[in-house]
């Protein structure tokens, strides 16, 4: 048991920080505390999309060696697909980040309208203060 | 025209990114600025279906990248229509949209038209790409700019818009971590390609996972029964252009979704025999419609109202594809179209209610029927479709899944959509009742003596595409064979 969580340990944190994130989205009555969790929530996917992307054993970062070619008679070569980290992971998460990023801005833009109208980030006062 | 399906996307996203440019220099251009581009995309959107329909499955792979590695945009019968759909009903709710933004939102018009090419943008995204990732960038496009939308509407507006952002990032996330999932099992990302690796790893667990998170996530963003507490308050509070465009389209470009994920990236045989998920769908798009009805009624504000019919509308194509069998698939996906075409004309006349009375409840509907005939023409029109009386749309599409649900046996399934008439029968009638003036409510102190009513239409720009959409709901209606032969057929998966 304690083998089975130690081994897979990046995909267990990934899953806790999914929830303390869902907690505070849920449990949470301060707006920007909400954002928080949400955001939180978000980057427990992209630390689960970096770790499927992980090999075992010493795995690189480049495909190719040599890509350019420095020197004319270094030809580039391919690394054999075991001996490089996939990088189509990484790649999807920049755009995942990207999108957060907007979201959390719209997100944040959204909380400056309701803290100028309420003068007040706590959800109850300001579904009290809208009656 | 072997562009067309590129330029259907491609247009509305460089133009809303030329429209502050377009209103630095004056922004009364933004509004003819977004007609135009609309009017561009549909053109290349009818093209598109024509080729569809013409020659068959178009591909089309950006930078001539091949499928597995680049991203191809695949177009189909579904996503053809789809397409035409979209962009129809976005130029319509432009050209509509010039006075309503002018009286609710003066100082804002530039970033309006902006948000509202990039929502556009979004939608025809999601419906036209063949690859998953790529769906959820579009996906989280439409939904973004929605949010931007929501928040500036009315008073309660920037709450109603942060719980959507809430619960629409979850709902994204799910969706991206099944795609994540799917990834793990097969390398692929895009559909056909998973549609061929995935039949071999039906029995894996992770699959099924994947298969659970993307029905949440996209349940999230189509406000089925439970998940459906963000709409109503988002849609009622929104400005009235911004709640004409979301409010059709999100809820069904996110069945569109879910028929694309259920029937095309899995196999039928996957969806409906090796889980029982079809059954779950039926049950939950049964209570939905029960539910949404009976919130329906409850209601004294008019948009709410039709907040809550959507989402029982969402409980009937949830339920028509949990039956299971042709014939109610054929029925959801006329109902996708239908459903779109009503709930538009239902947003476009609220819209016009609220121009002219500054609010949008029943009661601002006293004797409405002598102030705005014309209007209120197109509201019988698009309200007798909604209740589903025979010669327009809303019949036929109720008719098949009345039928489909009668051929799988599902009797509940049957008994709720006949409920949900008989409600809507109630719905719409008390509005006539106001509208006619037989009844004055308590705070209206006697205005509706019939006689001392002037006739005050509405302006051209918002009459005329309220009183198209309710000629297409007749000629849908009238010519809704010649559709499902021509297109819907092709659409529906081979069960």
């Amino acid at each position: 048991m304690l083998e089975f969580i130690v081994s897979k340990y990046n995909f267990w944190i990934y899953i806790i920080l999914m929830m303390i994130g869902f907690y505070a989205m849920i449990a949470k009555h301060n707006l920007v505390k909400k954002i928080i969790g949400m955001n939180i929530f978000q980057t427990a996917i992209i630390l689960f999309f970096v770790s499927t992307a992980y090999k075992k054993g010493g795995a690189t970062l480049p495909i190719l060696l040599n890509p350019h070619g420095h020197g004319h008679g270094a030809a580039e070569t391919v690394v054999a697909v075991s001996q490089y980290i996939n990088p189509l992971p990484h790649v999807l998460m920049l755009t995942a980040i990207v999108v957060m990023v907007a979201t959390l801005g719209v997100a944040l833009a959204i909380v400056i309208m309701i803290y100028r109208k309420y003068g007040t980030l706590n959800e109850d006062e300001i579904i009290k203060a809208m009656k | 025209m072997e562009q067309a399906p590129v330029l259907v996307v491609v247009i509305p996203l460089m133009c809303a990114l030329l429209s502050p440019l377009v209103g630095w220099v004056k922004k009364e251009y933004c509004y003819p600025w977004a007609i135009l581009t609309l009017a561009a995309s549909t053109i290349c959107a009818v093209i598109t279906l024509k080729t569809v329909i013409h020659t068959g499955v178009i591909h089309y792979y950006l930078g001539s990248w091949l499928p597995p590695w680049g991203i191809e945009y695949v177009v189909d019968h579904l996503n053809g229509m789809m397409l035409v759909l979209i962009s129809g009903t976005a130029l319509l709710v432009a050209v509509y949209s010039k006075r309503s933004v002018e009286q609710e939102l003066p100082d804002k018009i530039v970033y309006f038209y902006t948000v509202f090419l990039l929502q556009v943008t979004g939608f025809l995204g999601i419906v036209i790409t063949g690859d998953v990732f790529n769906l959820y960038v579009f996906l989280e496009i439409a939904s973004l700019a929605g949010y931007a939308l929501i928040a500036i509407g009315e008073e309660g507006a920037p709450l109603a818009s942060f719980r959507y952002v809430v619960l629409g990032t979850v709902g994204a996330c799910f969706y991206l971590l099944a795609v994540g999932y799917l990834y793990v099992v097969t390398g692929s990302l895009n559909m056909a390609d998973l549609a061929k690796l995935l039949p071999a790893l039906y029995g894996s667990k992770v699959v099924l996972v994947a298969f659970a998170f993307f029905l949440v996530g996209i349940a999230l963003k189509m406000a089925l029964f439970p998940l459906h507490i963000w709409l109503p308050d988002a849609y009622t509070k929104a400005p009235s252009t911004a709640s004409a465009l979301l409010a059709p389209l999100m809820t069904k470009v996110a069945i569109y979704v879910m028929l694309r994920i259920m029937f095309t990236v899995f196999q039928p045989s996957f969806s409906i025999e090796i889980l029982p998920v079809t059954k779950i769908m039926l049950w939950i798009g049964i209570i939905a419609i029960f539910a949404g009805a009976i919130m329906a009624l409850a209601q004294v504000d008019f948009k709410r109202m039709l907040c809550y019919i959507i989402v029982a509308e969402v409980g009937y194509m949830v339920g028509g594809v949990g039956v299971a069998n042709a014939v109610a698939i054929k029925g959801t996906i006329l109902h996708i179209l239908n459903d779109v075409v009503m709930t538009v004309g239902l947003f476009t006349v609220a819209g016009i209610i609220t121009y002219k009375m500054k609010h949008h409840n029943l009661t601002d509907f006293q004797a409405m029927f002598k102030k705005m005939p014309l209007t209120m023409a197109a509201f019988v029109v698009v309200a007798l479709s909604i209740i589903g009386v025979p010669p327009l749309c809303g019949f036929f599409s109720k008719w098949y899944l009345i039928q489909g649900a009668a051929m799988a046996g599902s009797w509940v399934f049957v008994v709720a959509l006949l409920f949900s008439s008989l409600v809507n029968v109630i719905l719409f009638f008390r509005i006539f009742e106001v509208g006619y003036g037989f009844r004055s409510s308590a705070d209206s102190h006697g205005h509706g003596h019939g006689g001392s009513v002037v006739i005050e239409e509405a302006p051209l720009s918002m009459l005329i595409p309220t009183m198209i959409v309710a000629l297409f709901i007749i000629l849908i209606g009238l010519y809704n064979q010649p559709i499902i032969a021509n297109i819907i057929q092709f659409a529906v998966p081979k069960l």
